[in-house]
């Protein structure tokens, strides 16, 4: 026997196909297709966890998503851990291990339980108020605390080992959820050919159908007919049915994000399945089918452990063969309740009675209740609730008053009536319009192409919620430009028709009371919270809701907003429209990280990018260091060597010697056409009409702002060709920046751009061995210093393959930079090699790229420069045209404050003492004995240790920099304060010999 | 996510293809070098951030590549057109979209502050 409250021949599982798991520790038996909350109840247990602030004993309230209460801690090994699921989502497999959480040393004692006898320190906004001072208290104190008591389950330590998948789906009509309205407006939709998708979020469709059993459609009971039209859609080939399937988020142009839980349930899933499976679905046209949420009813001490959701005992009962209690009372504001006692009554569980706080409630059901003999109390209300660990006694009294009467039972269903699931309507965008007369928010002004049809619509009734349905279906699909098919339809009968419902507050819990009635369960929220958040001066629905909490849980208020705004509205004296309702957000339930981020993690998060030179790279022992997506060559490293070390080895080596580095990572953009030149004008400061074909030239790019936006060197290879660089970060912008202008400023100019950047491997040879080393390996071109001076590039060939050889430097030696296509990089590099190596010459990385190039005042750009830095302010004034009549950032230029006095410009620190090395990004001041705060000057922008220079050296932003070349100024330290002195920029070679030989 | 129609390849395709490019039909004055820091302001600086009908560039960088102009409602993100670059703003002034208000102030809720 799977649980001693599983009742014979109640529910839908095979009583013969058992499944084992434990809670707690403790062994359980369930049935297989049942849930957490169903196996658990079937076995008697009710207590299922501790609430959130005040360690309250919590039972399972619902039968669904909707769950506050049942979060419980599922495991399959330790790594597959998840904390905070829902017991009544959470299907039940062979071997599951769960545990309740936020409790200790266990769950029937707990001693987080004190909180609930001091729930009087803990009122709406205690964090705020408690929390405000002393200041020094917030870090050692109060964070850690709050830390402590935040959160309920405990997240899981290990590596994640599942996988996750995600596709994307196109179709005609997204039908999300699957209760008679969805699957009606699917039956039509699909009729017509159009391509249909279906998606629930449970096992089997249904929705509503699980628990109703009084309801048949076309002569079927309403659950076998909602599985034969499941399996009629899927035997067509223009509809996908998704079961375990959520809608959860409805983005903008009917894109709708689904989850699929593919393993979950599965005892032994197979390992090439995903965990869970994201699709985003692109919708011509959507049909919101969500269905409504049975709301709970507000009194004191309401959320004691077997008190529930009237549907949610009802499914119990009907789907799973679980009675959960018996003798049951029932509190209700709703015809609907009276159903679930109906049931179980029939199924022989006593009912202790309909407590009933309407006058009048609906004809029908009262007099079946009196049919089947049980005692309705009309106008009464459930005042209190008894019990440690489960509801014992219930205490009903005559509404306005009067003595109250108590009723021993083990289980209370509640009912305030229901609330239309309008989450995704809302996420749409489209406008909610308050219903009055029903005291429902409803769909109002649509904002994408949807429908909402059924009970989340507001629709009323079985017959006219399935016409409203296979109308809407029909008429989406033939929106879409489906002919085929004709109409489709359906009878449906049910036994009652529901009436009722209230929100807010029941007797006993009204102003004036300070009991607690529990608004939100998940987050602790109490009735009289509301109306202290009131007092206390939140009167927006939005504020009410920060400083209470209430709604702000994980189940995002799907039981108490509605409640929470009655309650505001009756305090505030304002109707329920007038103080609005909070938005909704995706997602409409908690999804996994791994279904969001699928295969977009560890080595797939972000790719790497490698340069064609990467592999004898790490060859050759390099580290690299991330330059963007780049990986890049930092240092080599040789045998004992400190990074230190490896630099001013290197260093020296290409000034003493030569060295190889890779610039394969630079930026390249072909430049070709009649007008290349003149498209050049615009696009850079300099002029390249005077540039001769077999040169280069360094230029500078500028924003329409007049501020440096990107630099490099730009080779002329023929009248209408130019091999232009980046920078390597600057690569893509660049390319964007010369398009955006080729096409829609300078369309007339006859101009092709293309990046090249991953076409060529660039090798840089660099010192003054560097032509010995590649002389006898290039072929058809004069690399003499006399026919191939700095700045030129020819086309020949090296090692037999074609090339662009550059002669130009970012070292200060001479230098030469090998561009072959990117095929040959490795082979044209090891030959270089096998000739620089033998002559002493060292690979160096980007670290040593840096300081010497530092060490001739080179500037890179987004380092020595900001986004508000000049040319004029680089003292790169001489690559400014003073001739051209216009170039992006002519104008910018001259600016009054681009031409200002008192600028910050680019200059170079000398340390007193030349062992020093600055901080790069520290503050610059003229004076260190001013009081703070003191006036900045500027700040250092490269610093380094020059192994060549036997000293420190730095560039800094300081303002009037010019101005202050040989003055002393201040570096202030935490320890201590740097006395520098203001240098030009080139610390090596002023006269450039070095460069030119 | 945006579905934005490409007017050079002639049909709609996934935001994720393309990349915004600022306000449309803000002409480069092409006597640049001579224009004052008022026009210069207006032509760089200054933007309408309108609620409701705005005129826009985009490029279709995953794509055709090009560069063209769409008028899309800031309110609903509701595309009205697409077009291509250097045709002529169009004139939508018949069919603006209703600028609901959707913002809800202190202004509106409290009445006037104190």
């Amino acid at each position: 026997m799977s649980g001693a409250n599983r009742i014979a021949g109640q529910g839908r599982l095979t009583p013969a196909r058992t499944a084992r798991f434990t809670f707690d520790g403790k062994t359980y038996q369930a049935l297989e297709g049942d849930t957490v909350a169903s196996a658990l109840l079937a076995n008697g247990v009710h207590l299922v966890g501790r609430s959130f602030k005040y360690h309250r004993p919590r039972g399972i309230l619902s039968a669904g998503p909707e769950e506050p209460n049942a979060l419980i801690d599922v495991s399959r090994d330790a790594a597959r851990r998840q904390p905070n699921v829902r017991a009544p989502v959470q299907e039940v497999f062979d071997g599951m291990k769960v545990e309740s959480q936020n409790r200790w040393p266990s769950l029937s004692f707990d001693i987080g339980g004190i909180n609930n006898l001091l729930s009087p320190f803990f009122a709406a906004g205690f964090y705020y108020k408690t929390f405000m001072w002393p200041k020094a208290a917030w870090e050692k104190v109060y964070e850690p605390f709050i830390r402590k008591a935040a959160g309920l389950g405990v997240a899981p330590t290990e590596e994640d080992p599942d996988h996750y998948a995600s596709r994307y789906a196109y179709c005609d009509v997204l039908v999300a959820g699957g209760g008679v309205a969805g699957l009606s407006a699917a039956l039509a939709a699909a009729e017509t050919g159009a391509r249909v998708i279906l998606c629930d979020e449970q096992p089997e469709v249904g929705g509503a159908l699980h628990y109703d059993t009084s309801v048949t459609i076309d002569g079927q009971s309403g659950y076998a007919w909602a599985q034969a039209t499941a399996a009629k859609l899927k035997a067509m080939e223009n509809v996908t049915v998704l079961t375990r399937t959520t809608a959860f988020g409805y983005y903008n142009h009917n894109f709708v994000a689904l989850v699929e839980r593919v393993t979950d349930h599965l005892a032994r899933p197979d390992k090439k399945l995903p965990r869970e499976r994201m699709w985003q679905v692109r919708a011509k046209r959507v049909i919101l089918a969500t269905g409504s949420i049975e709301r709970h009813m507000v009194f004191a001490n309401n959320d004691r452990p077997g008190i529930m959701l009237a549907s949610a005992a009802r499914t119990y009962l009907n789907h799973f063969g679980v009675a959960v209690g018996r003798k049951v009372g029932v509190y209700t504001a709703s015809d609907s309740a009276y159903e679930a006692a109906f049931d179980l009554k029939r199924a022989g569980v006593t009912i202790a009675a309909i407590v009933d706080n309407r006058d009048k409630p609906g004809e029908a059901v009262l007099a079946e209740a009196r049919k089947l003999g049980i005692e309705v109390l009309v106008g009464h209300s459930v005042v209190d609730t008894k019990g440690k660990l489960r509801v014992s006694s219930i205490s009903v009294a005559r509404n306005g008053g009067g003595s109250a009467r108590a009723i021993p039972v083990d289980a209370l269903l509640m009912s305030a009536g229901w609330t239309p699931s309008v989450h995704l309507f809302s996420q749409s965008r489209g406008k909610v319009a308050y219903d009055a007369a029903s005291g429902r928010f409803l769909p109002g002004t649509y904002a994408q192409d949807c429908l909402s049809v059924g009970s989340c619509n507001g629709t009323d009734g079985l017959q006219a919620t399935i016409e409203e349905s296979l109308a809407a279906g029909e008429l989406m699909a033939r929106a879409t430009g489906n002919e085929g098919g004709g109409k489709v339809e359906l009878r449906g009968e049910n036994a009652f028709e529901w009436t009722g419902g209230m929100a807010g507050a029941g007797e006993g819990a009204g102003v004036d009371t300070t009991v607690k009635a529990f608004v939100d369960f998940q987050n602790d929220v109490c009735a009289k919270d509301i109306r202290l958040a009131v007092r206390e001066g939140m009167h927006s629905i939005e504020h009410i809701k920060r400083f209470t909490t209430n709604g702000m849980a994980t189940d995002q208020g799907k039981l108490s907003n509605i409640h929470g705004l009655a309650i505001a509205s009756e305090v505030l004296n304002r109707e329920i429209p007038k103080i609005g309702l909070t938005t909704f957000r995706a997602p409409y339930t908690p999804v996994t990280f791994g279904t969001l981020i699928s295969h977009s993690r560890g080595d797939l998060f972000d790719p790497a990018r490698k340069t064609p030179l990467h592999a004898w790279e790490e060859a050759q022992g390099a580290v690299f260091e991330d330059v963007g997506n780049w990986k890049r060559a930092w240092y080599y490293p040789r045998s004992g060597e400190t990074m230190h070390d490896a630099v001013n080895r290197e260093c020296r080596t290409v000034r003493n010697a030569a060295g190889v580095f890779d610039a394969s990572t630079l930026g390249k953009i072909e430049v070709v056409g009649p007008d290349a030149a003149e498209f050049l004008n615009l696009m850079y400061t300099n002029a390249w009409d005077t540039l001769k074909p077999g040169r280069c030239r360094y230029g500078i790019m500028l924003r329409e702002d007049g501020f440096v936006y990107d630099d490099g060197v730009v080779g002329r290879l023929a009248e209408d060709r130019f091999h232009v660089t980046t920078t390597t970060g600057g690569a893509p912008r660049v390319m964007n920046h010369m398009e955006d202008y080729l096409q829609t400023e300078f369309p007339h100019l006859k101009v092709w751009l293309t990046s090249t950047t991953e076409q060529w491997a660039v090798i840089a040879v660099q010192g003054p061995k560097a032509r010995e080393i590649i002389e006898p390996l290039v072929e058809g071109i004069d690399i003499s210093n006399e026919a191939f001076p700095h700045m030129s590039v020819r086309e020949g060939k090296i090692c037999g393959v074609p090339t662009r050889l550059f002669r130009m430097s970012f070292t200060g030696e001479a230098g030469f930079e090998v561009n072959v296509p990117a095929d040959y990089g490795q082979s044209v590099l090891e030959a270089i090699w096998a000739r620089a190596e033998p002559l002493g010459a060292c690979a160096y990385g980007t670290e040593t790229m840096h300081v010497l190039r530092a060490e001739k005042g080179y500037i890179i750009v987004g380092q020595d420069t900001d986004g508000t830095v000049t040319p004029h302010d680089a003292s790169l004034s001489w690559a400014v045209s003073k001739k051209k009549t216009d170039f992006v950032g002519i104008r910018g230029l001259k600016r009054p404050d681009l031409v200002k006095e008192g600028r910050k410009q680019l200059v170079g620190l000398l340390t007193k003492d030349p062992n020093v090395v600055l901080e790069e990004g520290a503050q610059i001041v003229a004076d260190p004995n001013e009081p703070k705060p003191m006036k900045m000057l500027g700040h250092v922008t490269s610093s380094y240790w020059s192994e060549n220079c036997g000293r420190s050296i730095a560039m800094a932003l300081v303002a009037g920099g010019q101005a202050r070349l040989g003055q002393t100024l201040y570096v202030p330290m935490p320890d201590r304060t740097i006395a520098v002195e203001v240098s030009d920029m080139v610390f090596i070679d002023k006269e450039g010999a070095r460069l030119n030989g | 996510m945006l579905l934005i129609y490409c007017p050079y390849c002639e049909e709609e395709r996934s935001e994720l293809e393309f990349r915004h490019g600022g306000d449309a039909h803000i002409a480069r004055p092409t006597n640049m070098a001579d224009i004052t820091d008022e026009e210069f302001q207006e032509f760089f600086f200054l933007r309408d951030n309108p609620k409701g009908l705005i005129f826009e560039r985009w490029r279709h960088i995953h794509g055709c590549g090009r560069f063209f102009n769409a008028a899309r409602d800031t309110v609903s993100d509701k595309f009205v057109m697409s077009y291509k670059a250097g045709e002529p703003k169009p004139d939508l002034s018949g069919n603006a979209p209703a600028t609901e208000k959707t913002v809800e102030t202190y202004e509106a809720t409290e009445g006037t502050a104190k």
